[in-house]
């Protein structure tokens, strides 16, 4: 416990303000139900009703509650980006060190398959993809984390390379170790580290990426209650100089700031880096 | 010389065995589909007169790699098919909006471009200044935002409470250049403003590198103004990374335009995608995703070239 106070103390402003953001936003959407003043699909007004004491933040497209939709926005939202990055990492991550220790042709049949879905933007493939299935999450959670493992499986290929060459690997290879035990007790626990902040910088591409989804309504469907998708319903009222719709967006972009912020200092800790003149 | 021929041509052919490998994803994606697209389109309540007449419609009942070929060949002559929900011709819906959004494109990058570099110089001259930190600061924040809220915070200020641009940028063929020029200036503030910080902070990042070799020191040593160090001796060998910069981040933009179009309901070829992935309209899709496709790899084989081209190190291989 003291030891985490004293890695707080010296971390920088930045990164503080990202920590206190990202704990806030995770007590939120753990709590939701209890924090949020009325349900999330709850019709309890007029459309576009204005700020007042009632409804803090007015009323939706639909005569929901603003600030209700926010609070389980952000469960829905952070919740589809933090499982669509984990499977990503579990996907990327163990085809990545296959790659690493067996080398030859399944590291070439992984790399080019990598080298193809990389080729392609991904929002261009992920269109291209909810247009043959429609628009269904468990898809739209599939192709995201398909193509995010992409990059995953780069890092872990070539972190993990550097390990499988080490004289510890060779010895549990001569031990007549499997290639899973290898992976878990070899691999794993020495390329931990990167991975670890491959990980912020991933959920943050993750999340904007489902946002801008939902954004052109191909993501979260309704009536859940979704960040992107609010930014879009409740678009209109910006042209009356409302700055409500831009609430959603504005929480989309102190998110990922904040996760960047942590991620750089993250980075900047474990490379050691010093600042350079 | 030969070698590099050699080096660029491998690059070329790697760059059309790409795009061979996607036309083929984007035609047989379709059959990865469990069950059948005309169903699953049409929904449980077809008849199986109208499944079918569908499924001919979109050449489904022929064999796929017929159907491949087909396709290969009608985009390579022009030919797109026809849309399923209006019955046009793709390669008609697709000409003025891909023109519309290569126009809104090449704008962002015509303002995008300089301004990266000019930024880029000025913080590496005042690195570690309070300039240099500002900068940095606002960059990597617009890098954060996602591209609708910053798109919504331009409309806000300069179209709703300023009144200077509008917030909608209907653009036809009859506009004159100007109109067109500054009905599209917020959504290509936008782009610029998506891609600016990545660019800036490559140029900053490679000039900096430089400054630390040894003929800059010597320059230095002889007296020469900063100002005139960075722009004669070290941009000139900071070119090749930062070009390959832009035209990656050229690329980036291609996909950007998509949400970009889509807030400022942009006539372009990113709105017709939407719109189309929405109402299922598969022909255009796939007409779309190979076009954006196409671009994407030529611009990452064309700064894949550019940093071949202008790297000694391979142009004179011992």
């Amino acid at each position: 416990m003291n030891k985490l106070k004293t890695v707080l103390y010296s971390a920088p402003w930045s990164a503080r303000f990202g920590i206190v953001v990202i704990l806030i936003f995770s007590v939120i959407s753990i709590f939701a139900p209890l924090i949020a003043p009325y349900g999330e699909t709850e019709i309890i007004g007029k459309s576009y009703e204005l700020w007042s004491e009632k409804h803090i933040l007015g009323t939706d497209n639909l005569g929901r509650d603003m600030l209700s939709r926010l609070i389980f926005g952000a469960r829905n939202t952070i919740g589809m980006a933090l499982l669509t990055t984990f499977l990503a990492f579990l996907i990327g991550s163990i085809t990545g060190m296959i790659a690493a220790v067996l080398g030859g042709w399944v590291d070439q049949i992984f790399g080019r398959i990598v080298d193809v879905l990389m080729s392609i933007p991904s929002l261009i493939f992920a269109l291209l993809i909810l247009s043959f299935f429609g628009t269904s999450v468990t898809y739209l959670i599939g192709t995201i984390a398909i193509l995010e493992a992409t990059r995953v499986f780069r890092l872990a290929r070539a972190t993990g390379m550097n390990v499988a060459v080490m004289d510890f690997v060779e010895v549990a290879k001569l031990r007549g170790e499997k290639l899973g035990w290898i992976i878990r007790k070899e691999i794993l626990p020495n390329i931990t580290a990167p991975l670890l902040a491959e990980f912020g910088l991933r959920f943050c591409f993750v999340f904007l990426f489902i946002s801008a989804l939902s954004f052109l309504g191909l993501g979260i469907q309704p009536p859940s209650a979704d960040w992107g998708s609010m930014v879009r319903d409740n678009a209109t009222l910006i042209s009356y100089d409302d700055i409500t719709p831009l609430l959603p967006a504005g929480a989309i972009a102190l998110l990922t700031v904040a996760t960047n912020f942590v991620v750089d200092w993250m980075l900047h800790k474990s490379s050691g880096l010093k600042d350079v003149n | 010389m030969s070698h590099i021929l050699k080096v660029i041509a491998q690059r070329i052919s790697l760059g059309f065995l790409t795009l061979f490998t996607i036309s083929l994803l984007i035609t047989f994606g379709v059959e990865l589909l469990p069950g059948d697209l005309a169903e699953s389109i049409l929904g449980q309540g077809a008849t199986p007169e109208t499944v079918k007449v569908f499924r001919a419609e979109l050449g489904l009942d022929e064999p796929a790699h017929l159907r491949y070929l087909n396709w290969l060949g009608g985009i390579v002559t022009g030919d797109l098919g026809v849309s399923l929900a209006s019955k046009r011709e793709i390669s008609e819906l697709v000409g003025i909006r891909l023109a519309n959004t290569i126009f809104l494109g090449g704008f962002a990058a015509t303002i995008a471009v300089p301004l990266a570099l000019f930024l880029g110089i000025l913080a590496a001259l005042f690195r570690n200044t309070l300039f240099d930190r500002a900068i940095n600061t606002f960059t990597l924040t617009t890098i954060s935002f996602p591209e609708f809220f910053v798109a919504y915070i331009l409309i806000l200020f300069f179209a709703i409470k300023l009144g200077w641009f509008p917030g909608i940028s209907n653009i036809s063929t009859d506009l004159s250049f100007g109109d067109k020029l500054y009905r599209t200036l917020l959504p290509a503030t936008t782009l610029t403003l998506v891609v600016l910080a990545h660019m800036m902070r490559m140029t900053r990042a490679t000039i900096i590198n430089l400054l630390a070799s040894p003929y800059i020191e010597m320059a230095r040593l002889k007296g020469i103004r900063p100002i005139k160090i960075i722009l004669r001796h070290a941009l000139p060998n900071a070119l090749a990374p930062i070009v390959n910069v832009i035209a990656l981040n050229l690329a980036y933009l291609v996909v950007g335009v998509v949400i970009v179009e889509v807030v400022f309901v942009y006539p372009g070829l990113g709105q017709l995608m939407v719109d189309s992935v929405s109402k299922r309209d598969i022909p255009v899709v796939q007409a779309c995703s190979m076009i954006f496709a196409s671009v994407y790899i030529l611009l990452n084989l064309s700064a894949d070239i550019i940093s071949i081209v202008t790297n000694p190190r391979i142009l004179h291989p011992r």
